[in-house]
């Protein structure tokens, strides 16, 4: 886990609030642009924050997502109160899902959120307790290796 | 190839952002499950879909699309017109069917 020294920003993100999905993930997005991180890094980058923001929206009460840049790396890193997750391993396979209907009726729980951000993460890490919370870490390597 | 000619020449309806129709259209996709979208489409792509509410602006402007384009008839809702207002977003309908609009952009890009 990177020290406090390269933390740049954290968001809160409101559990059911389906209406502001998407913001954290622009303003992350938008000050890595800022910073000058190159546009792989950024795309790889914005995907994992909106599955991890649309993962506190669709499961948590709430939540916050906070990110780190240091010379070689990007890490972002969510965590939330809620309801957690019962089985890890199943909630990583593609596909698996425990959304209900209000959620996949926007298009949401495919089940691709978690392996969405394991795929586009050079590290990943994620530990939950059930009933209490989510804990999801990505860190994306900057010269792509 | 431009969004214009797209909308043009098939007949589709902008319903947002006209401004920024001279955009060109580098390859699309099609796909309704949101995460799909956002793992599997590039920048400047057209996305066609049938979802209508507004977190298809969230992805739409985190993908860099050229413009999305709604089908079968559907509605954006008014926030989502509003949000890809601010974002500058294209928002465009079309009555015909995903399979039927995806065919007919794709054979006027490709083939055309």
């Amino acid at each position: 886990m990177p020290g406090d020294e390269y933390l740049e920003g954290i968001f809160q993100v409101q559990g059911r609030d389906f209406v502001d999905a998407g913001i954290v993930s622009s303003e992350i997005k938008k000050k890595l642009k800022e910073k000058g991180i190159p546009e792989s890094i950024i795309r790889k980058a914005a995907v994992v924050t909106f599955e991890a923001e649309i993962n506190i929206i669709s499961y948590a009460e709430q939540g916050t997502i906070q990110y780190y840049i240091e010379p070689d790396s990007i890490t972002i890193e969510a965590k939330d109160v809620g309801a957690g997750i019962e089985d890890i391993e199943l909630a990583l396979q593609e596909g698996y899902s425990t959304a209900d209907d209000s959620i996949r009726e926007l298009g949401f729980g495919a089940g691709m959120g978690l392996a969405n951000i394991k795929r586009f993460s050079d590290e990943f890490e994620i530990s939950s307790v059930p009933r209490e919370g989510t804990y999801v870490r990505s860190t994306i390597y900057l010269n792509g290796k | 190839m431009t969004l214009e000619a797209i909308v043009e020449q098939l007949g589709l309806k902008c319903k947002c952002c006209w401004e920024k129709l001279k955009r060109d259209v580098e390859g699309g996709y099609a796909g309704d499950l949101l995460s799909d979208v956002m793992a599997n489409s590039s920048a400047g792509n057209i996305w066609v879909t049938r979802q209508v509410h507004q977190n298809i602006v969230a992805v739409a402007s985190l993908k860099e699309h050229a413009g999305v384009v709604i089908v079968q008839g559907a509605v954006p809702d008014k926030d989502t017109l509003e949000k890809a207002q601010k974002e500058g977003i294209p928002i465009i309908v079309s009555d015909m069917s995903e399979f039927e609009v995806v065919g007919k952009i794709y054979h006027l890009m490709y083939h055309g």
